[in-house]
């Protein structure tokens, strides 16, 4: 009985094994057309006579081609529309909604990649704030803005940008054109004996090309601990997870105030940016940016100001010369 | 003799090819503004220098040069309409399964091969085909991924912080902008091509784009599994 079932089910694959041969023999001449693989729909209508197909034709194109060509039209309207200088500020709004979205995905934690050292290069580019006469030796790093400077040693009450530390300030749309206000000051030594922090980054100028950097200097968020307001409890602010009562941004303005960028608080905070005195292992050169410059992954180097002057925190979005220029204030990665 | 009234394009692929043609156009002209402050590719053979991206007249006759803050803010604010427009795009493709006519399938490459003798007066005879032959299947799904990949990579080079890993895979920030500014030249290749085979087909085909009708032969039969009857699903 078994021998028998075990012969009979052989048979019954064979047969089986038989007709699905047959079909792929026949399936040929149906594979060679392309819309029967997919089981392509096609609408074709009823059979009609060729003048009653041409006078549905026109009937159609008539209408087709009225829509068509208002859309055209208003389309062509609205982008004349958009282009008038009088509605820059929808690009403005337009930059502002594409920096919401960007900052949702932002994460302190996120870092960019770093390099070997040897990888790093050096090119000079923008020199706009870099003005003759730069007394590096009495500069001294101004920071403003505070709620409460006075409980600092580097505390003084009369800041002042056309001081000893350089030129005087030429600008009138640069901020704080106010002659002297209260705030701290800070000699290059002082900052050098913040924590050190080394990185070897890619540094992206706004033009497309991009540069690998070795820079040494203490991170915006050390430097930023050391003074800020201390909060409840006297417990030291976790900067990079951004405390309510810290201000929304930070402005960057060189001595001569010539040069201004605006930073949010988040992307300062970043550990990836760096107020930087050293570049490719020596102390920063002026066109690079000596004294003190900034340097970031999180954003343009059109922001990463060169010889810092005066550093402000507020909670008005800051001044930014390129913004100024109708470049994206957030500028951003 | 009498036609048939082809229903060729569904009212939403006619809109959205017709949008996506101003958005793209907009890309790519943005794109060049950017391009320009950085304008560092050319195609080289053995170190030779055979032609730059691009050479100046092309730019002084388009008026490119010193525009980088318009092309950004250009490219940032069309962006998002280009994306949307390409997304619904795919979504329709999908939801209304007409991606079955543009598909590539298996023996699509050999009889694309053999469409494009075809087109180039070496062969006669066309293979058989759907509402589009095999070479157009490529080329519609390619332009998809075109335009998917411009996407990807342009993000990467928009965001290399936040999207590290993506700019990680696609090379590095380099070369991610020298994979934008590639896809950039095939979706103008793409267009030459379109608009160049259009052209061929004549008036006939490409009000169809427009009214969404063609009036057909009755004798060009159709394949019998998608003729209206064959058509079982």
């Amino acid at each position: 009985m078994n021998g028998d079932s075990d012969i009979d089910s052989e048979v019954l694959l064979e047969k089986v094994r038989e007709i699905e041969a047959a079909k792929r023999r026949d399936e040929p001449l149906d594979k060679e057309n392309t819309a029967s693989i997919l089981r392509e729909k096609r609408d074709l209508s009823e059979p009609v006579s060729d003048d009653e197909a041409s006078k549905i034709m026109s009937r159609r194109s008539r209408r087709s081609f009225l829509i068509g060509g208002a859309a055209a039209v208003a389309g062509y309207l609205g982008y004349g529309w958009l282009r008038q200088p009088d509605n820059s500020y929808l690009y403005e709004r337009m930059f502002r909604f594409n920096e919401n979205v960007s900052q949702v995905f932002f994460e302190s934690s996120d870092l960019a990649p770093e390099f070997s050292p040897e990888l790093a290069g050096a090119r000079v580019n923008g020199a706009i704030g870099l003005s003759e006469g730069f007394n590096a030796d009495a500069w001294r790093l101004q920071v403003t803005g505070l709620s409460d400077p006075q409980q600092f040693p580097q505390y003084s009450d009369g800041i002042s940008f056309a001081g000893k530390d350089g030129a005087p300030g030429s600008m009138d749309s640069p901020p704080a054109p106010n002659n002297s206000v209260p705030g701290l000051l800070f000699s290059l030594d002082e900052i050098k004996s913040l924590p050190q922090t080394e990185m070897t980054t890619e540094l992206k100028c706004i033009e497309g090309w991009s540069i690998i950097c070795n820079w040494t200097g203490v991170r915006f968020s050390d430097f930023a601990a050391q003074f800020f307001p201390v909060l409840q409890g006297n417990r030291a602010p976790k900067l990079q997870s951004l405390p309510e009562n810290l201000s929304k941004y930070v402005s960057l303005i060189t001595p001569d105030r010539g040069y201004y960028v605006g930073w949010d608080m988040q992307s300062i905070l970043h550990p990836q940016t760096l107020l930087a005195y050293e570049m490719n292992g020596a102390p920063l050169k002026p066109e690079h940016g000596a004294p003190l410059r900034l340097v970031s992954t999180t954003k343009y180097g059109i922001k990463q100001i060169k010889r810092i002057g005066r550093i402000e925190f507020t909670d008005e979005r800051p001044a930014d010369y390129w913004a100024e220029q109708g470049y994206d204030w957030y500028s951003g990665h | 003799m009498t036609k048939q009234l082809e229903k060729k394009h569904h009212l939403a692929v006619r809109w959205l090819h017709w949008v996506n043609f101003p958005l793209l156009a907009m890309m790519i002209w943005s794109g060049l503004l950017i391009y320009w402050a950085n304008a560092i590719y050319s195609i080289r053979v053995f170190g030779y220098e055979l032609f730059h991206f691009f050479p100046s007249w092309f730019y002084d006759a388009l008026g490119i040069p010193f525009r980088l803050a318009d092309g950004l803010l250009l490219h940032f604010f069309f962006m998002w309409l280009f994306a949307a427009n390409g997304l619904a795009y795919i979504v329709y493709l999908i939801v209304s399964g007409e991606w079955r006519s543009i598909a590539p399938v298996p023996g699509s490459f050999k009889r694309a091969a053999l469409v494009s003798l075809h087109d180039l007066h070496v062969i006669k005879k066309l293979p058989p085909q759907g509402k589009y032959n095999d070479a157009q299947r490529i080329a519609y799904t390619g332009v998809i991924f075109l335009g998917a990949a411009s996407i990807v990579t342009g993000l990467a080079i928009y965001k290399p912080l936040q999207l590290a890993w993506l700019t990680w895979i696609l090379g590095g920030y380099e070369w991610a902008r020298w994979e934008h500014f590639w896809l950039m030249i095939l979706f103008v290749l793409f267009f030459v091509v379109h608009v160049l085979q259009v052209a061929l087909a004549g008036w006939s085909n490409f009000r169809s784009i427009i009214t969404g009708y063609e009036a057909v032969k009755v004798e060009d039969n159709l394949p019998e599994s998608v003729s209206p009857e064959g058509a079982k699903i």
